[in-house]
């Protein structure tokens, strides 16, 4: 369908609030927007960070999930303890893709569940005793593990265990830092919360532990790669080409990191922030405390890559500033055939996505280098910060939804009627059966890596497999669909 | 009295920023910002107004100050 127009957009939007209640339509409707690029500030369009509804469909997360699953988990030669009952851990274990490489169980613990196992009568008693004891048979266990992070679930600020006195008794008797990360679960309104927790946890826990140690040689091209979980190999792709471009990446956060890369960051020359919702409080710490100037890039299709690549150069001196235009030159012809290849079948193609943390902004470019256009976004758990980017990135009249509800999203897809949309998992099959291309894009669909150049080609020829794939057209039962005369007919006469 | 970021953006200008309110503002006024002092009234783009004692020597930004919403 035609791009529809600012009124028709508001409108549709009026007749999807039409089925709720008075209160709850109010409620709904500041989190539902127009997009306008002439407006600076998107707090005056669209409200965001504010608890959900009771009643609807949201598919946020909570501030565990935040701190466990995004900023900590990845950390690989660490332990991350899910502090409390068995489920919130194992529920959600290893479901992140984030890609790492050593040998699990020895030096790195990616994908282990490690978990206190409350029972009842640690909630009646209490789980100090537990915890360290459990602290000390990791230890014992996996004597390869530079730290341990205790990641608190709800129970656990319930009861008002004293994690923080367990940890330090503990690191001093073990020489290993034990981090308390109090992230309960019911701790905000979103798994951002459990971000901006987990970051306050490394700024008093981590960052700080080799000041004044100066036997980390430094070098002027040293960066870090901030906000980049390495989901299906993100962070590889992204890295190799900043060290083409003669940069030192001396640490990966979180994907595929180490404790003591982060410990080093402090000495980098440059932070690199890739998702910013969920890293940019450390930042815009180490700025404050370290003077390392933080920057936003954006790894996702040629043309935000070459963008990317100019901006952080201009950081640094000619030859790095050289460097760049050599290595977008050298991916140029590699880049060139991909869009050569998939644009003639993905030309004109409508893409809706509803994604966290980066994606519903980032992603977008990649979209427009292969001929698509992004017609609805919005974030499950954003600040007005990430919707102030995001206007500029979309196009006018095209629709913006904050923590949308599954009943919104669906009535959306109706009307707007996109070729594919970008979601999670808890979308991906209501929409599959309503016959609409579907990509998750959080997890890349059990694909990836989609930064860099490398993955461009990776995301052009899923989008191509997706969208163009032979089972849409079989969505009919055989017996419902008109008899061959009968289509030739209808064909002949339409 | 919320804790405010100040930092330098790439343009040279300065930013407001309330981490508790996701508020990224630009400064557009600063009562006294001379070589001696920097502070009180300040003026963001979007049209409030806040109060800080003006500090001297002037701060190094970037830096976390303790403002107050100026009486209007
Ligand atoms: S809300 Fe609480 S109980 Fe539920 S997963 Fe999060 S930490 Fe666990």
């Amino acid at each position: 369908m035609a791009s529809m127009t600012r009124e028709e957009t508001q409108d549709l939007i009026q007749e999807v609030l039409e089925v709720y209640p008075d209160k709850a339509k109010k409620d709904r409707a500041k989190h539902l927007a127009v997009n306008d690029q002439s407006i600076e500030q998107s707090k005056k369009c669209i409200t965001s960070n504010r608890k959900s509804l009771p009643g609807v469909m949201t598919v946020r997360g909570c501030a565990y999930a935040g701190s466990k699953g995004v900023v900590w988990g990845p950390i690989k030669d660490m332990v991350h303890i899910s502090h409390g009952p068995v489920g919130c851990g194992q529920y959600s274990r290893a479901g992140r893709r984030n890609y790492y490489v050593g040998h699990t169980g020895v030096n790195t613990f990616g994908t282990m569940n490690f978990t206190s196992d409350f029972q009842e009568k640690d909630i009646v008693f209490g789980g100090d005793k537990k915890l360290a004891k459990l602290i000390a048979e990791i230890n014992e266990l996996f004597p390869l593990v530079k730290g341990i992070s205790v990641q608190s679930e709800c129970p656990i600020g319930l009861i008002g265990d004293d994690i923080e006195a367990v940890s330090k008794k503990m690191s001093k008797e073990l020489e290993k830092p034990i981090v308390p990360v109090r992230c309960e679960g019911f701790r905000g309104v979103s798994q951002s919360l459990g971000h901006h927790i987990a970051n306050d946890a490394i700024r008093d826990w981590v960052i700080g532990n080799r000041d004044g140690d100066n036997s980390f040689e430094t070098g002027k091209y040293d960066v870090a790669v901030i906000g980049d979980y390495n989901i299906g190999g993100d962070a590889w792709a992204s890295r190799i080409l900043l060290e083409e471009m003669g940069l030192r990446v001396v640490a990966q956060w979180s994907g595929d990191g180490t404790l003591s890369e982060m410990e080093l960051t402090p000495k980098v020359k440059l932070n690199l922030i890739h998702c910013y919702r969920s890293m940019n409080y450390i930042s815009r710490f180490m700025e404050e405390k370290y003077g390392v100037p933080w920057m936003e890039y954006n790894f996702f299709g040629p043309t935000k890559i070459a963008e990317s690549l100019r901006k952080i150069a201009a950081f640094f001196d000619e030859t790095i500033q050289a460097n760049a235009e050599k290595v977008i030159e050298k991916y140029t012809a590699e880049y060139e055939a991909i869009v050569a290849k998939y644009r003639p079948r993905l030309e004109g193609k409508k893409v809706m996505l509803y994604v966290g943390g980066l994606r519903p902004r980032h992603v977008i470019g990649a979209y427009e280098d292969l001929g698509m256009e992004v017609v609805g976004t919005g974030y499950e758990f954003a600040h007005n910060d990430d919707y102030d980017r995001t206007i500029k990135e979309m196009g006018n009249a095209t629709l913006l939804y904050d923590d949308v509800t599954g009943y919104e999203f669906e009535e959306f897809v109706k009307k707007v009627k996109p070729d594919l949309i970008g979601s999670g998992i808890k979308e991906k099959y209501i929409f599959q059966k309503m016959g609409v291309p579907f990509r998750q894009m959080h997890s890349w669909d059990y694909s990836g890596p989609y930064h860099g150049y490398d993955g461009f080609a990776i995301f052009a020829r899923d989008m191509d497999m997706t969208i163009n794939n032979p089972c849409w057209k079989s969505m009919q039962a055989p017996w419902q669909k008109p008899a061959e005369g009968e289509a030739e007919a209808v064909a002949a006469a339409g | 009295m919320p804790n405010v970021m100040i930092r330098r953006k790439d343009d040279g200008g300065l930013l407001f920023y309330v981490a508790k309110k996701d508020m990224e503002e630009t400064i557009a006024t600063v009562e006294t910002d001379t070589d001696e002092a920097w502070g009180g009234e300040v003026e963001l783009t979007d049209g409030s107004r806040w109060f800080i004692d003006p500090i001297s020597p002037p701060p190094q930004f970037p830096t976390t100050l303790r403002f107050k919403r100026a009486g209007d």
